[in-house]
This record gives structure tokens, sequence and C-alpha cells, in this order.
């Protein structure tokens, strides 16, 4: 009984883990510019970690597996939020401006690269 | 139903490379890759379990300590280049 729960369980969390990864692959192409990119991305990579992980950590029990997996876990929660916030601090000293998503930057910034 | 959750990354994967294809500026290029980096590392804690071989978690594990530190080193690099240009642009 507790093992079909704990399956049903760790099945929602992997199929939810899996559905804001795919959301953060279309807001990351879909959205106008950068800076609503950045959200995007950064914050569904960081609830699809914790989901995926989550689920997989049911799945495996109580194991060295285990270990690894929150051992990965952390490592991603760390540096994931660190890399965004160093490229979202790159973006702004180089003049690439904050825009509250009103204007699309295909237009302009066709001399930073 | 690992199966399903590999797809799903493995389309966000493809997403990201377009994103990292199309640009526009230089950032969203690193962004793209950084995403594509960490969707890596998830796809082959999946793959340790959709097959059945826990040894892929040590390999997850290296690639994340190595992309941390490659898009760390790729920001440092133009950190520093949009500083001396806005020194060279003051003088």
């Amino acid at each position: 009984m507790i093992d079909i729960a704990l399956d049903v369980l760790s099945w929602i969390l992997l199929l939810l883990g899996g559905a804001c990864v795919l959301i953060g692959g279309i807001g990351g192409l879909r959205l106008p510019n950068f800076y609503t990119r950045i959200h995007a991305a950064s914050l569904t990579d960081t609830m699809a970690t914790i989901l995926i992980f989550s689920g997989m950590m049911l799945q495996a029990g109580l194991s060295l597996a285990t270990l690894k997996l929150f051992a990965i876990m952390l490592f991603l929660l760390l540096t994931g939020p660190t890399a965004t916030y160093a490229l979202a601090n790159a973006a702004l000293l180089s003049g690439l401006k904050p825009d509250a998503g009103t204007t699309s930057d295909k237009p302009k910034e066709n001399s930073s690269e | 139903m690992y199966i399903i959750v590999s797809i799903a990354i493995l389309v966000t994967m493809v997403l990201a490379l377009v994103r990292a294809l199309m640009g526009p500026s230089v950032f969203d290029r690193v962004l793209a890759v950084n995403v594509f980096g960490t969707k890596t590392v998830l796809l082959l804690s999946v793959i340790a379990f959709l097959y059945g071989r826990p040894d892929f978690l040590d390999l997850a594990l290296a690639y994340a300590l190595i992309n941390m530190v490659g898009i760390l080193a790729v920001l440092e690099y133009f950190q520093n280049r949009a500083r001396r240009k806005s020194r060279t642009k003051d003088d």
C-alpha cells in the first residue's frame, strides 16, 4: 500500500518536473527580450530540478543512489541561481537595458556582438 | 514514466539550441548554453534510472561541476570586456 502510494507520488513529481522543463524551454524561446527569457529559464530550472530529483529519490529508496541524487540536486540548486545572477549582472554592465518586457530586442542590439 | 521526462528534456534541449543559434545578443547564447548544460545533468540522471545503471549519476555530478565552471569563466570574460569598453568610452 505504502509502495503504491510512493510510486504514484514519484510519478506525479516526475511528470510535473517534465512539464516545468518544457515550459521553461518554450518560454526561453518565445519571450520577447533577454530579461524575460532569463526569468523563464532560471525559475523553471530550479523548480524542475527539485521536482525531478525528488521523484527519483522516492524511486531509489534508501541507498547510495539517493545520496548521489541529493548531492547533485544541492549542487544544481546552489549553482543555477549563481549563474543566473552572474549572467544578468554581466548583461546589465554591458548596457542591455531592462525594459519590463514591453519592447522586443529584435530590431536593435546588432552592435553588441 | 522516465521516458516521458527524458523526451520532455530532449525537446527543451532542442529549443535551447534554437535560441542559442538565433541570438540576438551574446548573453542569450550564454543563457541557452547554461540551460543546455543543466538539462544535460537532468537527462543523465534520468537515463541512469531509465536503464537501471546508477554509475551514470557520477557522470551527472562531474558534468554539473564542469558546466558551472565553464559558464562562470565565460561570464567573467564578457563582464571584463564590458567594463573595459565603458572605461574607454569615458576617456
